[in-house]
């Protein structure tokens, strides 16, 4: 335990005796990118505008260094190393999208102990120490199936495409989702599988289950899966139903060449990779002394017919199409929290 | 014997000298982690991960290789953070159960002469599916006791070192020097002529397996212990890592050659080698590389040892 407090202690006079320029509080304080995953195109596209912005940040002076890590292997014990080492490397923030939401939490508590800020978004932890930036997945869900409503006044069947199982933003999507069923009980989900958010898998599984299904007007789907659904789909003589999408590149482009060949009209639902710098501000802004909330909720990116042609233009094939958050947009959401 | 003595040290000195040099490796870039809390901070994570090695060591003592070893522990995580919380009697039953299943996988093996691998391969599946079912989603709790275990601050050494060393101590009284211990490796060295001493291979096998269950038990509850919470997910990496560490610590896939000690320094070698990484800030994308670069030195440097072994004994 005193060695302990000497550490701390040790570490304390350390970070005085560090020089401070006029420029921000922060000007000193490093923060460190913890993440679990780098396989696909969101995950690419998140840590690109943490490249971007946070490179610009360093440069500015408003932080000293913001290092971005990725365990190799998706796996949670992985990650709670990578952060037990990232609080020997001496960060003063970790910002963090969890492998799990609760099988970090012992390394997150070890973190706060030694004094730093942790700051989880997209996969939160659930340990009270830390602050959450989350997104109000099921009204992602449910905002699906309102949207259903408006085009497809007299309702019908529904196919869900769910993510992968066990993952919990999949089980909060889909009950939303469900929620929304309810609030329009003029639809109906007729049939579920997994797509696993992927396309490949999300062609496969509808192309398997489309044989049982009922006449459908929609396909409500969690973002990745929408142009899986679409191939699968265009394969059989069925007529094209409603395919809510989840902007990214494939998913636009198909909803563009539809739009221009016959008039198709859907809706575009997903969160921003970019999600990403809007932690690190809040990270900064908690460094920088302010008071913020534990939880704070991050609107997602909504896609709509008229404003398609812009942000298909601004997603980089094979991407997904991205906003990235300021300083002022952090301070915004802070202040909308309180 | 002395010469027999020196090959084992041998053995053993590669596996330590190759954690040393990481050591200090490590100390040398990160100075912060050379303390009580640094080093518990680096090696905490380890403890779990030494014991499901440990667990693998005995499954591959008499030549079977386990693949269910990482959705067992995250089976055995989930039940700890749920039924040996709420309900210890059940939560301890379900525990002795999952032991007592483990020895029967180890009889079934050996009586119908299955490869060992495709029984834990199934039987992966079913932990995996048990551990869903128990904990669709992430959480649980772990009980207070495990809790304290895992983050008790003992004297002079950091709670980590002292795991690993007690791990290391009672495997080694257990494998090497307990007659029980000498029958498993007598297994898997040879088989034939244990069995015309008349011993029962089956229940070496039985007793393999079922002390395998039990490490992989407590590496479950050591996890939680450190993780405060489960995930049927958890442990997914330690099929490999387990594998890898006792490869690592001096074992043999074949033969019976294994060493309790040595398997204790190879998780810990492999937990250092993450860390390593980090601290050389090589990117993610180039990591897994270089993790692999790490444990084909340390294998290349097995290689000579053995070479220099037949040599030896040539002489």
């Amino acid at each position: 335990m005193t060695i302990r407090k000497m550490l701390l202690a040790s570490a304390a006079v350390a970070c005085a005796a560090m020089p401070v320029s006029a420029v921000a509080e922060t000007s000193a304080k490093k923060i460190a990118l913890s993440n679990n995953y780098a396989g696909n195109s969101w995950r690419q596209a998140m840590l690109t505008s943490w490249e971007k912005v946070t490179g610009e940040a360093v440069k500015a002076g408003i932080v000293a260094a913001a290092d971005p890590f990725t365990t190799a292997e998706n796996q949670a014990t992985e990650q709670a190393a990578q952060i037990q080492n990232m609080i020997l490397q001496g960060y003063d923030a970790i910002v963090l999208n969890a492998a799990s939401p609760t099988a970090l939490n012992g390394a997150v508590k070890e973190a706060c102990d030694a004094g730093i800020t942790v700051v989880s978004f997209d996969g939160i932890v659930t340990e009270p120490c830390a602050w959450r930036i989350a997104v109000d997945f099921k009204e992602m869900g449910r905002s699906q199936v309102e949207y259903l409503s408006k085009k497809i006044p007299d309702g019908g069947n529904l196919l869900e495409i769910r993510g992968l199982a066990g993952v919990f933003v999949d089980d909060e999507i889909s009950a939303g989702i469900h929620e929304g069923v309810k609030q329009f009980p003029q639809f109906k989900v007729a049939g579920s599988v997994h797509g696993d958010w992927a396309q490949d898998v999300a062609q496969k599984a509808v192309a398997g289950i489309l044989p049982s299904l009922p006449d459908l007007v929609g396909v409500v789907t969690q973002g990745g899966d929408g142009y899986g659904a679409a191939q699968a789909i265009a394969a059989t003589d069925r007529k094209m139903p409603i395919i809510v999408m989840g902007n990214r590149e494939d998913e636009l482009k198909w909803w563009k060449e539809q739009k221009d060949a016959k008039s198709y009209e859907t809706m575009s639902v997903s969160i921003a990779p970019g999600v990403s710098t809007l932690a690190f501000w809040v990270a900064q802004q908690i460094l920088d002394g302010k008071e913020v909330k534990k939880d704070l909720v991050v609107p997602f990116l909504r896609i709509d017919q008229d404003n398609l042609e812009t942000n298909l233009a601004n997603t980089q094939a094979g991407g997904v199409a991205n906003v990235e958050y300021t300083q002022d947009d952090a301070i915004k959401v802070i202040e909308a929290a309180k | 014997m002395t010469f027999r003595l020196s090959s084992d040290t041998m053995r053993l000195a590669i596996p330590a000298l190759s954690l040393t040099l990481l050591l200090a490796a490590v100390f040398w870039l990160q100075p912060r982690a050379m303390s009580y809390v640094g080093l518990n901070l680096l090696f905490n994570l380890a403890v779990p991960i030494a014991l499901a090695t440990i667990a693998q060591m005995l499954v591959m003592a008499v030549n079977d290789l386990d693949l269910s070893m990482g959705t067992f522990v995250s089976f055995v995580a989930c039940v700890t953070a749920t039924f040996l919380r709420d309900a210890p009697v059940i939560g301890i039953l379900i525990l002795a159960g999952a032991i007592a299943s483990y020895a029967a996988i180890g009889v079934v093996i050996h009586l119908r002469s299955l490869p060992s691998i495709v029984v834990t391969l199934g039987m992966s599946f079913v932990w995996g599916g048990l551990a869903v079912l128990l904990l669709p989603a992430p959480g649980g709790q772990s009980p207070d006791w495990v809790r304290w275990l895992m983050t008790v601050k003992p004297p002079l050494a950091p709670m980590a070192i002292v795991a690993s060393v007690i791990i290391a101590v009672v495997a080694h009284l257990v494998v090497m020097r307990s007659s029980l211990g000498v029958l498993i490796r007598g297994v898997g060295g040879n088989q034939r002529s244990v069995e015309r001493a008349g011993w029962s291979i089956v229940a070496a096998r039985a007793a393999a397996y079922g002390l395998a269950g039990f490490f992989a038990v407590l590496a479950g509850v050591a996890l939680v212990g450190l993780t405060t919470s489960a995930d049927a997910n958890i442990a997914l990496r330690y099929t490999l890592l387990s594998i890898a560490g006792v490869i690592l610590g001096g074992g043999e896939f074949i033969g019976g050659r294994v060493s309790p000690i040595g398997a204790v320094i190879g998780a810990l070698t492999l937990t250092l080698a993450g860390s390593f990484l980090s601290f050389l800030r090589i990117s993610p994308d180039w990591q897994i590389g270089a993790q692999g670069a790490i444990l084909i030195i340390v294998l290349a440097l097995r290689l000579m040892l053995n070479r220099l072994e037949k040599r030896e004994k040539r002489r």
